[in-house]
């Protein structure tokens, strides 16, 4: 309860600045030529020292690629983008893959203390005792095309688990990303995975072994700093049987005129019993109030429960991006899988959002929980899409939608497009779905009790969302609202 | 001190206030009383600065500061409080949380310092058992599933935290059972000193019983058509506000 009474101060002094993130780091970087070819891909595969499966991999995801056309099905409208003029790697000029952060360069550990994230491993090395009962959360930071710093390995390695970037996982441990990689999103999948199965450059890697449960949440923080780069990093995730893991990422870029790509992959693997759950805040560059510049961001995040009884748990919180095109998705393969989806995805301005779920029905009994919060304002456009299929075999099935918008203002759109595939006359799927517009009566009972125009806002969309916001670890819900509250400046009154 | 002097206000182009005077003086309870339509709630909105009524001219002064030229969070700070009539649900909203926010945007806003989570959950729970609630009444979100009583009663438990130094009760004695009604009138009373005064809207005499008043002013067609002791809501309760308004006028 203290998270919203916490969170008016530091969105009264992020206000003042709109998008507090938007710096840039001077930093040496190795770019390489413009434009996408195979031989850019054998650089990339070159440059990160990969085996030779793994070029014919992304060689063969490129052939595809080529036979391929960029989706236009979701709602979304944006010039044509030139696949040709973009820089497929960036790299900060220094030796990638340090060994401890004192081997990171200074103005990159600068950078990410200034995005707040907690490289506390750095206060650790310093001698800082950590706070009494507060959780560690290891961290992979992954600026540009590389993966910079991996705190907390060595506690993780003693349980067992591996968290690295997946560059390394590649050197380290090919068998296990030979095995898992692409096995839930094949290269072919579709335009913008095939594209990154082509060129990605770095991401996280992580493999709990059987029995174990994961110590502490691990995060990465993604960061988009070049200029006319793609970030194309792609995420990994396996949990043996009975293991459970509880993953975070955060992405920030700095504020351009002109438009950035990203096209991510997330593969989460899910043996028996098996738990997983993922988060997502996400707040890439949103554009400015006109609509100039922001992040395209075009990702495909899929889970597979593969055992009987796992369970794959996606909670997002979508602030940012001028395009969010982004479906997390479950296959619930084992009997008695669980796969969840807690959505808010925040539009304002000229943003635009085409998001929401699929849940893929395999096994009998397997069942799917979707709470989607979409919040349209300004000019922007906000669509939940979201499919459930039931396949014959699924006996028993459960689903259930929660789908609600919230309005702010005259000039913005709430889409929803549901789409229910039932062949197996026992599964039971439900949708409900529900659009409210924010209530001049609740604005004018905030204000009345002293808060200002803005807060009020903040606090009515803090509840509006909290059925998905009380899914987060704690201190990235504080984290979130926050963050809704700022995205929503100046969108009422 | 509450001073207004020619208050007229309309909504949609529709005159409702015709020129309202009124001094409210310190540590005093007045009644406001009216038959439906009057213009009792267009007077506490207008107040507490709700938007959609325009003020076509007249002034309110609260301690000699310009009631009208604040937005409706600076007057709260500035000590208005108002219990509404229907009060809002905030559907995820847990109530202390709610009322922490407010009570510490209050605070900021007057430079004073802000009180932590315990700090406040101390108070909240002082003011929840002289008010005779429940302590779940703070962890359940704004009003929502709340009973029309218990709604009043939350009313009057964000009042009683946030020691406003005006209060405008509008109507706070609709939907009320007798017990609920005492336990309204009893927050009412235990604030009464002076430097806290109230203006009580209501319809019926009832509630003055409990929360007896130093004034009651009548409100027909816009305007206090007669003003006296508390004898006065007496008087309309046998008489009715026809005999009044026939009479003023």
């Amino acid at each position: 309860m203290q998270a919203v009474a916490e969170t008016t101060d530091p969105v009264q002094a992020l206000t003042q600045s709109g998008y507090k993130w938007g710096f840039a780091t001077e930093i040496e970087t190795e770019l390489a030529p413009k434009g996408l070819n195979p031989d850019i891909i054998r650089l990339i595969s070159a440059r990160k020292g990969e085996p030779g499966w793994l070029l014919e991999w992304r060689l063969k995801a490129y052939a595809a690629w080529l036979t391929m056309t960029e989706p236009h099905w979701a709602m979304l409208a944006y010039p044509p983008i030139d696949y040709q003029d973009l820089h497929y790697y960036a790299a900060p000029k220094r030796k990638p893959g340090p060994q401890s952060l004192d081997q990171v360069d200074p103005e990159l550990l600068r950078t990410y203390e200034k995005l707040g994230i907690p490289l506390r491993e750095r206060a650790i090395l310093a001698g800082v005792e950590p706070a009494e009962g507060s959780r560690q959360v290891a961290v992979d930071a992954v600026f540009d095309s590389v993966s910079v710093a991996t705190t907390f390995r060595e506690t993780l390695a003693k349980s067992g688990v591996i968290f690295c970037p997946i560059s390394e996982a590649v050197r380290e441990h090919p068998e296990l990303v030979q095995r898992y990689l692409g096995s839930v999103v094949p290269t072919g999948d579709n335009y913008f995975a095939a594209l990154n199965s082509a060129v990605f450059t770095d991401g996280s890697f992580v493999f709990v072994p059987k029995g174990v449960r994961c110590p502490m949440e691990l995060s990465t923080y993604f960061r988009i700093n070049a200029r006319n780069t793609g970030q194309f990093e792609r995420t990994l995730i396996i949990a043996e049987d009975g293991a459970q893991v509880s993953y975070l990422e955060g992405c920030t870029a700095p504020q351009r005129d002109e438009n950035q790509l990203h096209a991510a992959v997330v593969e989460l693997v899910a043996l028996n019993e098996a738990q997983i759950k993922y988060s997502t805040v996400q707040n890439w560059y949103p554009g400015d109030a006109e609509g100039r510049g922001g992040i395209y961001n075009f990702v495909t995040k899929r889970g597979a429960c593969r055992g009987a009884r796992s369970r794959i748990s996606w909670t997002q919180v979508e602030t940012g991006s001028a395009i969010t095109w982004k479906y997390p998705s479950c296959i619930l393969q084992g009997e008695d899988s669980v796969g969840e989806f807690y959505s808010v995805a925040l539009t304002n301005h000229h943003q635009q959002a085409d998001t929401g779920t699929k849940m893929i029905h395999i096994g009998p009994r397997t069942r799917s929980t979707i709470v989607s919060k979409g919040i349209s304002a300004g000019q922007s456009n906000n669509t939940y899409r979201g499919l459930v299929r039931i396949q014959p075999k699924a006996s028993g099935a459960r689903s259930h939608t929660q789908c609600d918008s919230l309005l702010i203002g005259e000039e913005c759109g709430a889409h929803t497009v549901p789409y229910i595939e039932s062949r197996n006359a026992s599964a039971k799927v439900e949708h409900e779905a529900t659009t409210s517009k924010i209530d001049e009566d609740q604005l004018f009972y905030c204000r009345q009790r002293g808060l200002s125009q803005e807060d009020a806002v903040g606090l009515i969309v803090n509840g509006f969302c909290k059925d998905v916001l009380k899914e987060l670890p704690m201190e990235f819900a504080v984290e979130a609202q926050k963050l809704l509250a700022v995205s929503l400046e100046g969108s009422v009154g | 001190m509450l001073q207004i002097t020619g208050l007229a206000a309309s909504i949609d182009g529709k005159d409702i206030l015709r020129g309202i005077d009124l001094t409210l003086p310190q540590g005093e309870v007045h009644a406001i009383m009216g038959p439906n339509g009057s213009g009792k709630s267009t007077l506490s909105y207008v107040l507490a600065g709700r938007d959609g009524y325009a003020v076509t001219s007249g002034s309110a002064r609260l301690d000699g500061a310009d009631l009208l030229a604040m937005t409706p969070d600076e007057r709260a700070a500035a000590g208005l409080f108002l219990a509404f009539q229907y009060p809002v649900e905030l559907p995820g909203v847990g109530n202390a949380n709610f009322l922490r926010t407010a009570l510490n945007a209050q605070r900021r806003a007057r430079g004073e310092s802000e009180l932590d989570a315990v700090q406040f959950l101390k108070l909240a729970r002082a003011a929840t058992k002289q008010l005779s609630m429940p302590d779940d009444m703070l962890k359940r979100n704004v009003n929502v599933g709340f009973s029309g009583g218990e709604k009043k009663r939350n009313e009057v438990l964000q009042m009683a935290l946030l020691r406003p130094r005006l209060a405008i009760l509008d109507e706070t004695d609709s939907g009320l059972d007798i017990d609920a009604l005492k336990i309204v009138a009893e927050g009412v009373n235990a604030l009464r000193g002076p430097n806290f005064s109230a203006l009580v809207i209501t319809h019926y005499q009832r509630l003055l019983d409990y929360i007896v008043p130093d004034r009651v002013h009548v409100l027909v067609g816009g305007r206090i058509v007669r003003s006296g002791g508390p004898e006065l809501a007496h008087a309309l309760e046998a008489d009715g506000y026809a005999a009044i308004a026939a009479e003023a006028a």
